[in-house]
């Protein structure tokens, strides 16, 4: 018996996994979704009115780059229409200064605008596009606008040292928010680890630095730091655990707990063309699955933390641990610990600082 | 930062209230949301850009006219310094910049 499913608050909206960058850490799966199949806008507007009802609070319109869906305005409209908190989450290609009117004027709360680096040469190699110039213009417009802004820079090791730069960057905008989040190390991220993962010089550096900005910039501007959980001593909460706050909605309309459930194997996931969202919340096969504390093996089901970290990531889990049903192997009690150390030690070992320039796997278009 | 009894404080931009008769009240804010108790509530409704907070202050010393008048202004004081902390809250009538006037 699992418990009842208490109340969603987050929808994740991945609108479409079409999009102009090729980042090399992208967390699309490495099988993407063809245009052809993404839904409707018929099909979303009726998911956000059941997410309202199910008392979800706010939605983020992902991708892939929500921008490429022409009917991203009617979206925006249609879900702020419910009463739901609008954040659209964009790379700001493409993006011109009519259609930034258009989409405020729809009722858009928010926009997470995403980063590569503070450099343009740089960012534009780990974007495999030349879309930082682009960047910097979309910035510029944000000044002009009633719309909260989040700059998000997300961080490796290439770009850990740009921190100053990037900092700077952010309190030259309007921002409100600028997040550092390190790569989490899941699809195509994944593929490049090798040349992602920072070495513990580089993270305590930065840790450091930013502790310093956060108190320098409190009151004016939240800093936000996301660690490489490789690093971390216990794992990160997933997702707020398990089927507990949030469902994530893949372009052709499957509804998951997680961005990366679907690598693991012999989960089913049920499909918002073919049942309603609550039904899916509080009934469906991968969203049961995990949720509580039924699942959990030990070290986890008799850990005083289980119900802080809910035993940390499944998709993570099964990545390094080949069972999606383990504890965490990030985690310093985890049978599987020794996995992450042996990455972590042949990258901090004495060859750590003669890195050759890497040779990255980008991300493609779907079809 | 405690904010001056004359300043007119307002929602800063990215949050805001959800609508009335939803099953709970909260403010919504980038990437996060409050829940809102009865007092909480009656303060943020109030933050609106035009009143003072001497005059939010006033209006709660009424409506809890059982409280403490002091103890009120204080956990209004201390609740408005929060929420500034956080980013929720203007105190500044006169936006330098951002101005509700811009698109």
């Amino acid at each position: 018996m699992t418990p009842a499913a208490p109340t969603p608050l987050a929808l994740i909206a991945e609108l479409t996994h079409r999009c102009p960058l090729h980042c090399v850490y992208c967390s699309n799966p490495l099988e993407l979704g063809r245009r052809a199949d993404e839904l409707s806008t018929e099909v979303w507007s009726r998911v956000f009115r059941e997410a309202a009802e199910a008392g979800v609070l706010q939605v983020d319109f992902t991708g892939g780059e929500p921008l490429t869906r022409p009917d991203l305005v009617d979206l925006v409209r249609a879900a702020r229409g419910t009463g739901l908190y609008v954040s659209l989450i964009t790379s700001g290609l493409p993006l011109d200064e009519a259609r930034l009117d258009e989409l405020v004027q729809a009722g858009l709360d928010h926009i997470q605008l995403s980063f590569q680096g503070a450099r343009e040469e740089s960012a534009n190699e780990i974007s495999g596009t030349k879309a930082h110039a682009h960047k910097l213009r979309v910035l510029d417009w944000l000044k002009r606008r009633r719309v909260a802004l989040t700059l998000n820079f997300v961080i490796h090791r290439s770009n850990i040292d740009q921190l100053e730069e990037m900092l700077a960057l952010g309190e030259s905008s309007c921002a409100g928010r600028i997040e550092f989040a390190n790569v989490q190390y899941y699809g195509w991220a994944f593929a490049n680890r090798e040349n992602l993962l920072p070495t513990r010089d580089q993270l305590d550096r930065s840790v450091e630095l930013l502790k310093r900005a956060e108190e320098r910039l409190r009151g004016k501007i939240h800093v936000e730091f996301v660690v490489p959980d490789y690093y971390a001593k216990y794992p990160k909460a997933c997702m707020g655990g398990w089927g507990q706050k949030l469902m994530l909605i893949t372009p052709n309309g499957d509804a998951l707990p997680c961005h990366a459930a679907q690598i693991i194997p012999d989960l089913h996931f049920d499909n918002l063309k073919d049942r309603s969202l609550r039904e899916i919340w509080e009934k469906s096969e991968a969203f049961e699955k995990f949720r509580g504390e039924e699942w959990m093996p030990e070290p986890c089901k008799s850990c005083d933390r289980r119900a802080r970290d809910f035993g940390g990531c499944r998709c993570q889990a099964f990545l390094l641990a080949g069972d999606a049903a383990s504890t965490d192997p990030v985690c310093c009690l985890a049978p599987q610990r020794f996995k992450v150390d042996a990455i972590l030690a042949g990258l901090n070992g004495p060859a750590a600082e003669s890195f050759v320039k890497p040779s990255w796997l980008y991300r493609p278009s779907p079809a | 930062m405690t904010p001056e009894l004359n300043c007119r404080p307002r929602l800063a931009v990215g949050c805001r209230l959800n609508e009335k008769g939803q099953q709970s009240r909260v403010l919504h804010m980038p990437e996060r949301a409050l829940r809102l108790n009865g007092p909480s509530l009656e303060i943020i409704e109030r933050c609106d850009g035009k009143r003072t907070v001497q005059e939010i202050i006033s209006e709660l010393q009424r409506l809890y006219s059982k409280a403490e008048p002091k103890k009120v202004e204080s956990d209004i004081l201390g609740y408005l310094a929060r929420l500034h902390d956080q980013n929720a809250l203007d105190f500044t009538s006169d936006q330098a910049y951002r101005s509700t006037d811009a698109k």
